[in-house]
């Protein structure tokens, strides 16, 4: 079982993204038998060009991709820099981390509820402040640009990268490196660009990686704030993917090798930035120069944070406020009255969905935990790490974009028989499950002192022994925020449910974006919160549950 | 004090190096021929870096894949070296007393106790027995965060004597200690190991503690 674990691993984690590839392609090329394209051909690609728009839509996905992720990314390197070691930055490390399992589609929708033009930003400034008795006539949510867009997925990115550097920052000393370059005359951001992120960004680069693949093939957050003439290619895609007539599925296998190729392509444009970052940082470090604007980097940074933390914020407060809403018209600040009405007339659908997320979520985050656990005891055993080269091959199911090989791996289930079951929906999940339980548990795992485990052997213990009842134990915390994430990552998935379980499987996230599109703002707000409450409850009872089974233990308490 | 070790060929009885040699990526570290008798000390002793700890680490069962050893140790005659870790019964010591900090003290001994003891309540006896042979009767329930240092490195030896060890190794286990608890300590392990009658290899870089262990010492010089 140890033995095979690292092998079955990376075959239900890589096998479903290279066959959903290869299952995207041959369509895309136009042979499909069972759908009649018995011939290769370039129709495909020669429908899909002549979709209206097409050019507008691959634009838009690349560029508020791009810009989202650097937004994300320099807002966090710039406010590390500026406020490392400081308690303003404890205090967002302690706000931030909560934020992570928010889903993307929960905090799409926050943000919406908050700047629409009847949004509750306008309320609180109507009619007192511009005399607005209506809302006003102007376009926020679904901008021709995307910028809504682009700002819900920086909001979101944020918390992630910052906790991803937050990981990175020990290993790399960086407040002796701080201080050193601190006693030598540098103010504190100057320093900071010079000595610290270099040894930094090594750390995060495949994370960023994954975000700006995310970010470039997103489709609930563009479907909740994106434009719609055109949308994003990703949206497109999705549409043509669930059209009646399968004929389009060809062009749709098409747009998703175009869609890998702008992933592809951004990542690639990322590393020329990264290169033409490295030249100029070596020559402004030779330079000697001592400081970067730092006041100005510090309250920009400082401000950029507070901003899109506090968009946040906000958003999941008037999500709840609108699921508890009586009548709320423009341009109250408040609704009318407060009840559980809203949810209790919903209750019948809200369990079902519930239901449905869970029972797809448990099955999949166990598989994960055992499946993470046995390559890293197995690994213990052998007594050598193989952390270099199977690192990057975690990331490939982050970094493919979910859509190229969804359309292949639904295919491929048809093909099979397994389409449109939970267990077809339960092995793409596990697609993504499983690298955020292993990259979550792997850290940890390997940090523990291998001491506990030598005296217990000398002390006559057998090998399993030594697992169940020292390295499992003094693991169990670690053990149970990974389970947590690993819950978190799979309520948050949208597409992988949607296509693989064919619309059959409505969980909380499905329900939720599929509602995007009517009005019904507390119907949407009920099924956004419920998709935060799981993962919360999961990262709640993962902090309780070591603490419980361990409180007579204290250097088992969580530190401060 | 490098003269030759006296090895008695015709008594199998102790602990014995036999030509043990280990390189690391072909070139040698350290090598080691002795026989410890029951009850006896041999230190080893060298600065840090010289290669002391894997020396145990062999014996022990847990040298890393990067480390090349030959030779052989024998524990009364039989050859440990071809056993898994967990069957060669070599009781470990190390500077950190490295109690299981999910288990209570007795948790921690109970682990240790071998099974063919068997009955609740003579398992229970011979904690409470361990415990009181170094005067810490009645704390089995205590979570070990909350001992002294001194108490810690108490259990930790009991933890290892009840698990009925074939021998000691001792990886500079009493360099965390202050002064004053160190001899202490020092003089306990010794007391308990000589009248078990264990052979007990001590690695250290500290006179005082070879000078205390009374027995042999090898000198071990930077490669």
């Amino acid at each position: 079982m140890l033995r095979a674990a690292p092998f079955l691993t990376l075959a239900l984690m890589l096998g479903p993204v290279i066959a959903g590839l290869a299952g995207t392609l041959l369509p895309a090329a136009g042979y499909v038998p069972a759908l009649g394209g018995t011939s290769v051909s370039l129709e495909p690609v020669r429908a899909l060009l002549a979709q209206p728009g097409l050019a507008t839509s691959v634009l838009l996905s690349l560029f508020t991709g791009l810009a989202a992720t650097l937004g994300a990314f320099v807002i966090v390197m710039l406010f590390t820099a500026a406020f490392e070691g400081t308690r303003m930055f404890r205090g967002v490390k302690t706000l931030l981390s909560p934020l992570l399992s928010v889903p993307h589609a929960a905090a799409a929708f926050g943000l919406a509820f908050l700047i629409a033009p009847s949004g509750w930003a306008m309320r609180l400034v109507s009619p007192w402040a511009n005399g607005m008795t209506r809302p006003p006539d102007v376009l926020i949510i679904g901008d021709p640009h995307g910028l809504a867009m682009t700002f819900g997925l920086m909001a979101k990115e944020i918390p992630f990268l910052f906790l991803m550097v937050l990981a990175a920052l020990p290993q790399t000393k960086s407040l002796a490196a701080r201080r050193v370059a601190t006693g030598l005359g540098y103010a504190p951001v100057a320093g900071w660009l010079k000595v610290v992120l270099p040894r930094v960004y090594p750390q995060i680069r495949l994370p960023v990686f994954a975000v700006l693949a995310y970010a470039t093939s997103v489709v609930d957050v563009a479907l909740i704030l994106g434009p719609t003439t055109p949308a994003p290619l990703a949206v497109r895609l999705v549409a043509w993917m669930n059209d009646p007539d399968l004929s389009f599925r060809f062009m749709a296998s098409a747009g998703a090798l175009l869609q890998l190729a702008i992933s592809l392509g951004a990542i690639g444009l990322w590393i020329v930035g990264e290169r033409l970052a490295i030249h100029v940082g070596r020559r402004w470090t030779d330079g000697g120069g001592r400081r970067f604007a730092d006041r100005w980097v510090a309250l920009a940074a400082g401000a950029g944070m507070a901003a899109l933390i506090g968009a946040l914020l906000l958003g999941l407060c008037v999500l709840c406020l609108w699921s508890l809403a009586g009548p709320w018209r423009f341009p109250d600040a408040l609704p009318a009255h407060l009840s559980f009405d809203n949810w209790l007339r919903h209750l019948g659908a809200i369990s079902e969905a519930v239901g449905v997320t869970l029972s797809i979520a448990l099955p999949v985050t166990a598989l994960a935990v055992v499946l993470a656990l046995a390559c890293l005891e197995g690994e213990t055993r052998k007594g050598r790490a193989l952390r270099h080269r199977t690192l990057p091959l975690l990331y490939v199911p982050l970094i493919v974009p979910q859509i190229a090989f969804l359309f292949g791996l639904q295919i491929l289930f048809l093909l099979c028989g397994l389409h449109d079951t939970l267990l077809a929906v339960a092995l793409s999940h596990l697609v993504f499950v499983l690298p955020y339980v292993f990259l979550a548990l792997s850290d940890p795992w390997r940090a523990a002192d291998p001491r506990y485990g030598h005296v217990a052997t000398a002390l006559g213990a057998p090998p399993d022994r030594v697992f169940w009842r020292v390295r499992l134990p003094l693991a169990l915390r670690a053990t149970a925020t990974a389970a947590a994430l690993g819950i978190a990552v799979s309520v948050a998935q949208y597409l992988p449910t949607l296509l693989i379980g064919g619309g059959r499987f409505a969980s909380v996230t499905t329900e939720a974006v599929a509602l995007a599109a009517g009005g019904n703002r507390r119907l949407i707000a009920i099924y956004a919160l419920l998709q935060m409450a799981l993962p919360f409850l999961a990262f709640a009872l993962a902090a309780l549950v070591p603490g419980v089974a361990f409180r007579a233990r204290r250097d088992l308490q969580p530190s401060t | 004090m490098t003269e030759a070790l006296p090895l008695p060929a015709d008594t199998p009885a102790g602990l014995r190096f036999q030509d043990v040699r280990i390189a690391r990526a072909g070139q040698p570290l350290i090598a080691l021929d002795a026989h410890i008798a029951p009850g006896d000390v041999l230190t080893v002793m060298g600065p840090s870096g010289v290669g002391k700890s894997t020396l145990l680490a062999y014996a022990a069962g847990f040298l890393d894949s990067v480390f090349q050893a030959s030779g052989a140790v024998l524990v009364d005659g039989t050859d440990v070296t071809r056993l898994a870790a967990h069957e060669r019964h070599m009781g470990l010591l190390f500077q950190d007393p490295l109690l299981f900090p999910h288990l209570s003290v007795g948790g921690n001994l109970a682990f240790a106790l071998p099974p063919r003891l068997r009955g609740r309540a003579a398992r229970k006896a011979a904690i409470a027995a361990a415990l009181a042979e170094v005067g810490l009767a009645g704390l089995e329930k205590r979570d070990p965060a909350t001992l002294s240092g001194g108490q810690k490195a108490r259990v930790a030896l009991m933890r290892v004597l009840v698990s009925a060890p074939r021998a000691l190794l001792l990886d500079e286990p009493f360099s965390k200690l202050d002064t004053a608890l160190r001899g202490q300590i020092r003089d306990l392990v010794f007391e308990m190991a000589r009248a078990r009658g264990l052979p007990v290899l001590l690695v250290t870089h500290d006179a005082a503690d070879a000078q205390a262990a009374a027995g042999a010492i090898v000198e071990i010089a930077p490669a």
